[in-house]
């Protein structure tokens, strides 16, 4: 009763006019995010948030997360219409969306994405609800070293469940958090990392030149890099008749959608997977499961169900460890809890406690944005369609200036754009060399928060590194963190033992 | 192919000793009774990211990776051309922040972005290199009070100042 009582609260402060209007202009701006070829939730969020402090904090979060929302719903339009997703997480929904459009359902298509992220994302949010207040409530007893425990782990997950290479996967890590270690030693005050002795460095590195970098700039050169040449643009007609017949086809498809909103809300709350892998699981799934697998990747409208309904069900599933316990879910979560920090809402269990009107604000939001996601989707469908004819040269040097412009904003510093350009670049070099980069910009919004939590954690057990291994729950999480390091080992050992090589993991 | 993947483990092993050499000016050792010093915990960073490079070099050695396999160009032609393009003429614009500021040298970014590499028409081009800066100022000078840098040009923005501040 209680939870029911404070998000009553919530939706008070939801559809208060300013936060409602940032639902809704959200919702928009990121289903136009999501809908462009290359550009996902986390670079919206990434690029949008310094303008974001034009509003009070509470409402910025709100509108971040209708952003995150809406590109979840956008993902799809140009997986369908033009075979591009729209977002890696959107990925597996051109398996079957895309001979959907050429076989002239582009519509039918389109309109099972949004339905399916609208059941994934309401199925996700009232599990959100009902889970977030007691993991809070057990993560109060939480000093830090289980709050370094758990990084370990968040870490580990990477490396045992990320599925790049290990050796890129570490360096990727490590460097995100040397970076964040740049600045003054938090505990004796020094200067520390001052590269070339710059003056610039010593205020440290802000997470969000390391995320614009590689989620604007780099991003943008790999996304002209990879959209060259000329795409065909399938035609959606849509008619209320057509609409009607498609949603009792789409209907039949429940038991998918089910399957796929849980299966993404569980994979969501993963650190290292996300909307991604839960999407290609729920692909998987669905038609392992089917009683007609052949027909997936040929135009089964269930193949657009299930990643769907999934993608959308871990963005609010990555949301939770991030409110809960301050470690993200997603790059996506990572940016959000970065920009929390700024406006001084540290994300955890005292969240709960010390903000209950925003957390419970936020809540209420989802429901809401997840509602406005779907409205806006089916009823703009042809404005989506036109934004993908926009060509990339127009759009490719308007990001390229907000890069710029937001990476001076937050530190108004020169040498802030200039690193942003240099991670941008080299992110973009390393990209193409498959090293995986979203852990480095997990690590830099989380280096901040472990290493203080490991040497207080360490002064005061006087420097006995047992103290993480004592204590029942830190003990707990480091086991499992050792074990998800140790994993790709296991891994080779097996291979080595059996003939034939195990199942490729979906990366 | 092969060979980027050795400059870059070899690029990044040298940032990753950097490292560990900036972090080494401060106590790297293990202070009795409060645990690591200041520049542990880089220096340590440093270590398992140097590591991290010698097992890739190891892999590119071995030919066990993809990337050391893959006889595929790095970038063909048109993609060097595209990068060094577009690095390039961001190097510049934000190069030219600092002497005509932001409003003078997004403009041209833009001119040159739209016009040469997109080939749109002249309207559009204008349309965009006037818009983009306009809304720039309103929103971040404007509304957020968070001054750009102008560089010489400042002087041309006070009457602007003195009728929106």
């Amino acid at each position: 009763m209680e939870i029911l009582n404070l998000l009553v609260g919530g939706f008070a402060v939801a559809f208060e006019p300013l936060n409602l209007g940032l639902v809704i202009f959200g919702c928009t701006v990121g289903l136009f995010i999501g809908a462009m070829p290359g550009l996902g939730s986390v670079n919206g969020v990434a690029i949008l948030l310094p303008m974001t402090f034009l509003v009070p904090p509470t409402s910025a979060v709100i509108f971040l997360a209708a952003i995150y929302y809406g590109a979840m719903y956008g993902g799809a339009i140009s997986s369908i219409m033009l075979g591009i997703p729209g977002a890696s997480t959107a990925v597996a929904t051109t398996f079957d969306g895309r001979p959907l459009a050429l076989k002239g359902h582009a519509d039918k298509a389109l309109i099972a994405a949004a339905v399916a992220s609208f059941v994934g994302g309401t199925i996700s949010v009232i599990l959100f609800t009902a889970f977030a207040p007691p993991l809070a409530e057990v993560a109060l007893a939480f000093g830090p070293p289980e709050g370094f425990a758990l990084m370990i782990m968040a870490f580990a997950t990477f490396v045992g469940l990320g599925g790049d290479d290990v050796a890129k996967t570490l360096f990727s890590i490590c460097i995100g958090l040397a970076l964040s270690a740049v600045g003054l030693d938090i505990i004796s005050g020094e200067p520390r990392l001052i590269f070339f002795d710059l003056p610039g460095f010593f205020h440290g590195i802000n997470f969000l030149v390391l995320a614009i970098g590689i989620y604007g700039i780099g991003e943008m050169l790999w996304t002209v890099e990879v959209s060259k040449g000329n795409v065909e643009m399938s035609k959606a007609t849509v008619s209320v008749a057509r609409l009607i017949t498609a949603l009792k086809e789409i209907s039949k498809t429940w038991k998918t959608m089910l399957m796929g909103s849980f299966l993404g809300y569980f994979v969501g709350i993963l650190p290292a997977a996300g909307a991604t892998p839960g999407a290609l699981m729920a692909y998987g799934i669905a038609k392992s499961t089917a009683k007609d697998p052949d027909s997936f990747g040929k135009g089964n409208i269930a193949g657009v169900v299930a990643p769907e309904s999934a993608n959308n069900a871990a963005s609010t599933g990555s949301m939770l460890p991030m409110l809960t316990l301050g470690i993200p879910g997603s790059p996506t979560t990572a940016i959000l809890l970065g920009g929390m920090v700024i406006w001084g809402l540290e994300p955890g269990p005292l969240l709960f406690i010390n903000h209950t009107e925003f957390v419970w604000g936020l809540i209420a939001s989802l429901y809401a944005a997840n509602l406005f996601a779907l409205l806006i989707n089916i009823a703009f469908i042809p404005a989506f369609i036109m934004v993908l004819k926009m060509p990339f040269t127009i759009l490719a040097p308007i990001i390229f200036s907000l890069c710029v412009v937001g990476g001076y904003v937050p530190t108004q510093d020169m040498h802030d754009v200039w690193l942003m350009l240099i991670f941008g670049i080299v992110g973009y070099l390393m990209r193409k060399l498959d090293y995986p980069l979203a852990p480095a910009v997990l690590a830099i919004v989380l280096g901040p928060i472990a290493e203080p939590a490991m040497r207080q954690s360490l002064i005061g057990s006087h420097g006995d590194v047992m103290i993480f291994f004592n204590r029942p729950i830190a003990g707990t999480i480091m086991v499992i963190a050792i074990l998800l390091l140790l994993m790709p080992v296991f891994k080779m050992i097996r291979d080595r033992y059996k003939s034939k090589p195990g199942p490729g993991q979906p990366v | 192919m092969r060979t980027a993947e050795l400059v870059m483990a070899l690029c990044l092993a040298a940032f990753s000793a950097y490292l560990m050499i900036k972090s080494a000016e401060l106590p790297i050792g293990w202070i009795p009774g409060e645990g690591p010093g200041g520049g542990a915990f880089p220096f340590w960073l440093g270590a398992v990211m140097m590591l991290c490079c010698a097992s890739t070099l190891y892999k590119w050695y071995r030919r066990s990776s993809p990337q050391s396999l893959s006889s595929e160009p790095y970038m063909d032609k048109d993609t060097l051309r595209m990068f060094i393009t577009i690095g390039g003429s961001l190097t510049v614009m934000i190069g030219a922040i600092h002497f005509i500021g932001v409003y003078f040298s997004l403009p041209l970014f833009l001119m040159f972005y739209l016009r040469f590499l997109g080939r749109h028409s002249w309207p559009l081009v204008a349309g965009v290199a006037i818009i983009t800066p306009v809304f720039t100022f309103f929103f971040f000078e404007i509304a957020l009070l968070k001054t750009l840098p102008k560089g010489f040009t400042e002087p041309l923005f006070y009457p602007l100042y003195d009728i929106f501040l």
